[in-house]
């Protein structure tokens, strides 16, 4: 007997995910330019819609009606499906939030190792797109995101054992209810939310771990050959990025949807609201470091530091238990 | 002026008064010929063994002299080439030129004296087709490979309408891009090691780390920078040549646009010496409304490194916060000069116009505003680690280096040396103000940074001085030759209307004679050799920029970091290409 209510309502999860997502990532464009502009004392876009809203459909309907290009030295196959992997790998993310109570997607007993998965995922479009683009500077791009995501995602998953020995769970959903009856994670986590937010940056590539594509340097780096939706979709797949690595912030060390007096998916949205803007002033104060710098400050600041994050929090629970 | 004539008589009591002929000059700079079987052994000496060395080779070129009507008794030459030197150390400079025969002449290379030789003779056979007997790569530098002729010589056409219609077939744009194939043997680079094979890198001329059109060829190990081979000439728009064409007068617009950043700094040196050569004393008020242009320049070429340095390292807003307030700056130069970038506002004897009302208060806005900002940079930018991790230590070079490579400027004074010309031989009323020569001693990109940051206070010490103590009288000299000549007399006598129509329609007849003069431009040192044949038009200008040399000495100084390495030194030197190609 099929749960008709059941199915509805699931698929109007699944949908209202996967489309709120996507118009986030689009609305954030707009944010962030507006932010930036305002930090830099710039009027951004302003033009297009009331406060320039419109001007994503406007790059969106350009994006959408440019010449499909590939470059003729191209691995096209490769080429043309790279950059499809990291909005997949990152919609799929999604998946495992929990936005508020039973308003998730699927619920994984491991849903934090599925986010972990999927963002390794995304380090494949970034390389690949750099190696069958044929090109020197995409090349040189891919290089250093392989190094640098590989790294990062050591620090990445190892930060975030200590909010799992806490919870008692690789579930999301549980991890958030702990919070809720108990402290928020970031007061006893807060080494591992720092390390966290730092690596967390750095898979996402964005300033000041932009190296892979670094302007001044690589011209645009992996996808210095991408052009029309096949950029875009890198684009978009960073923006998404960004909501998402906010989302895991809000979920595994501020208590996800919990809070008072408000409704619980406005406080996930107020809370994931504040990291996304915490990025993009990142983005506008930082400038960027060098490649070996960066991997060097990795290796031997950051891992020591989650691995001994993880030592204590597990003595100390072991002490308490 | 006594160690000046020492360089004539320790020169002569080694070669002997037979070897080498005395020229007086208009910049009294003490000019000797020499034939050119000598002319190593003479440079090996100024450099190594007079007293107090002449270590620098600040300008190398050549003049075309078999169209010039009055020679002054010169010795007989076909093509001259003209070494100037510099000593830091006398505080003097030195001028030796070879005289040679014939349509294709050659003269022995001094790359092994000094390695900043190698563009300036390159630029030497490309615009005079001079041979340099033992260069190592004598090949085009600022012409595209195929170019045939050499522009600098009279008998080259100077306009486009002399040479005949301009087309681009599919065949020549082909052989013109194979031209530009960069083959690593031509420079003797190797394509693989024992183990390895190398990556070359084609950076550039497009691209947004280099700062306008320059191309740099990097053979990499991974991202480590083995060595490098620039190549310019992508913005050479024919400056020199096209000062053989204009007057005296016409000639200024043109300056503005060398070094496009630096506004009328550019005026500045190309009028001193045509002011020197003509004999013309500037008034008071002209020198320091002079002075007082060119610190708003010098602030606004500052902000625009700071902010574009900032931005090759990464970093995305300072950019926008220094172009700001250098629009403040321009706005300034906008109010009193008419122009933004390109004010032309200078004149021969002074300058267009004088100040309009109220300039007081709009400068001194500027200099109330700027002094928080910097302040703001500094810790923005200079205090911030990542920053001092990716610029100390990063592309350093030493005083020696510097000296040797003709480094000047705040490149120069990065590494220690407080030598500023507007200290070591003020000019333009320098001398009456209070400011110091800023230093820092590590040499590297931060250092640079430091001296910039430190520079942009001292030029708002010497506006505010020039706001306070502004002298009164004409901003333009009563001299016949001031161009355009003052208008007051002239319907009282005919002769001074005569002057004056003709200094207007045709614009002044400079005397004969040489002359050259160094000023401290934003980027460094820039001088003008102006050489006059008693015309309305120069003979010949050659322009010494100091972008030339620091982007010369590039690959020295990047051997062996990585490519943000690259763009971080690209950064720092403050160059730009119009000032590198003219």
């Amino acid at each position: 007997m099929i749960d008709w209510a059941d199915t509805v309502w699931r698929l109007f999860t699944v949908f209202a995910v996967l489309i709120g997502a996507l118009l986030v990532a689009a609305g954030l464009i707009w944010v962030e330019r507006r932010l930036l502009a305002l930090f830099q004392n710039r009027y951004g876009p302003n033009v297009v819609g009331p406060f320039g809203t419109l001007q994503v459909v406007a790059d969106m309907v350009k994006i959408f009606t440019k010449e499909d290009w590939v470059p003729p030295f191209a691995d096209k196959s490769v080429f043309v499906l790279a950059p499809t992997i990291i909005m997949a790998a990152v919609l799929l993310s999604f998946a495992v939030i929990p936005f508020a109570p039973g308003f998730q997607v699927v619920n994984l007993n491991v849903g934090l190792l599925f986010f972990l998965a999927m963002s390794s995922m995304g380090v494949y479009s970034v390389v690949l797109g750099g190696w069958s683009s044929n090109s020197k500077y995409s090349l040189l791009g891919g290089v250093r995101a392989a190094a640098q995501m590989l790294s990062y995602e050591v620090f990445m998953g190892l930060s975030l054992m200590g909010v799992v020995l806490l919870a008692g769970s690789f579930d999301l959903a549980t991890i958030v209810d702990a919070q809720a009856r108990g402290i928020w994670y970031v007061v006893p986590q807060i080494v591992g939310f720092v390390v966290f937010l730092i690596a967390g940056s750095a898979e996402t590539r964005r300033l000041p771990f932009d190296l892979p594509e670094a302007e001044s340097e690589l011209v645009a780096g992996f996808h210095a050959e991408y052009s029309g939706m096949k950029f875009g979709m890198f684009y978009v797949g960073e923006y998404l990025g960004i909501t998402l690595l906010s989302a895991m912030i809000a979920t595994l060390f501020f208590g996800g949807w919990s809070g008072p007096l408000l409704p619980p998916f406005l406080w996930f949205v107020v809370k994931a609201a504040f990291f996304v803007g915490l990025f993009i002033l990142l983005r506008g104060s930082l400038p960027r470091p060098r490649y070996d710098q960066l991997m060097a400050w990795g290796w031997k600041f950051l891992l020591p530091l989650s691995l001994l994050n993880l030592l204590v929090t597990g003595a100390v629970i072991l002490a308490m238990a | 002026m006594s160690q000046e004539h020492d360089v004539v008589r320790e020169l002569q009591g080694r070669f002997g008064a037979e070897a080498l002929t005395f020229q007086p000059t208009a910049d009294a700079i003490p000019t000797l010929w020499v034939d050119k079987k000598r002319v190593h052994e003479v440079l090996r000496f100024l450099k190594y063994d007079v007293p107090l060395p002449y270590r620098t080779l600040f300008d190398l070129t050549a003049i075309d002299e078999r169209n010039r009507a009055d020679r002054l008794n010169q010795p007989a030459s076909d093509f001259t080439v003209v070494y100037q030197l510099l000593s830091y150390e006398r505080n003097a400079d030195v001028r030796l030129k070879v005289p040679l025969a014939g349509e294709s002449p050659s003269l022995p290379t001094v790359v092994d004296l000094w390695p900043a030789a190698n563009w300036y003779e390159r630029e030497v056979w490309d615009m005079f087709g001079i041979v340099l007997d033992g260069h190592p790569n004598l090949r085009r530098i600022l012409m595209p490979p195929t170019w045939v002729g050499h522009p600098l010589r009279k008998d080259h056409p100077a306009r486009a309408t002399e040479i005949g219609p301009f087309t681009m077939t599919e065949q020549k744009e082909e052989e013109e891009q194979e031209a530009l194939r960069f083959r690593p043997e031509e420079w003797g680079l190797k394509r693989r090691s024992e183990n390895e094979d190398f990556l070359f890198l084609n950076v550039g001329p497009q691209h947004p780390g280099t700062h306008g059109p320059f191309r740099i060829i990097l053979q990499l190990d991974g991202e480590e920078i083995l060595d490098a081979v620039p190549d310019i000439g992508f913005h050479h728009r024919g400056a020199e040549k096209i000062g053989e064409r204009q007057s005296w007068h016409t000639y200024i617009p043109y300056t503005d646009r060398v070094d496009y950043l630096g506004g009328v700094l550019n005026n500045m040196a190309y009028l001193m010496p045509v002011e020197q050569l003509a004999g013309i004393v500037v008034p008071d008020r002209a020198k320091v409304i002079r002075v007082m242009l060119a610190e708003l320049y010098r602030i606004s070429n500052h902000l625009v490194f700071y902010g574009t340095f900032a931005q090759d390292l990464g970093a995305m807003s300072p950019v926008f916060y220094a172009f700001n307030d250098r629009e403040r700056v321009i706005g300034v130069s906008e109010a009193i000069t008419g122009a933004r970038l390109h004010p032309s506002w200078f004149r021969i004897g002074g300058v267009a116009a004088d100040l309009p009302q109220g300039w007081d208060d709009l400068v001194g806005e500027v200099v109330d505003f700027l002094p928080g900002r910097i302040d703001e940079y500094e810790q923005m930018v200079l205090q911030n680690s990542i920053f001092k991790a990716r610029t100390q230590g990063v592309g350093r070079y030493t005083q020696e280096q510097a000296i040797e490579w003709g480094v000047t400027g705040p490149g120069l004074r990065a590494t220690g040396l407080a030598w500023d010309f507007r200290k070591a031989r003020p000019y333009s009323g320098y001398e009456w103000f209070d400011f110091e020569v800023p230093t820092a001693t590590g040499g590297d990109c931060y250092s640079r940074a430091l001296v910039h940051i430190a520079e942009m206070r001292q030029s708002l010490r010497i506006i505010e001085q020039c706001l306070k103590n502004m002298p009164a009288g004409p901003y333009k000299s009563p001299h016949p030759l001031t161009t355009p000549p003052l208008k007051g007399y002239t319907m009282h006598d005919i002769e001074t209307l005569i002057t004056h129509f003709l200094g207007v329609s045709w614009g002044p007849n400079l005397p004969v004679g040489e002359s050259t003069y160094t000023t401290e431009a934003a980027k460094g040192a820039n001088a003008y050799y102006v050489i006059s044949d008693g015309d309305t038009i120069p003979y010949r200008i050659r322009i010494r920029t100091p972008s030339y040399p620091h982007l010369q000495m590039l690959p020295e100084i990047v051997r062996g970091f990585m490519i943000p390495d690259l763009t971080a030194t690209l950064g720092s030197i403050d160059f730009v290409m119009s000032d590198v190609d003219r």
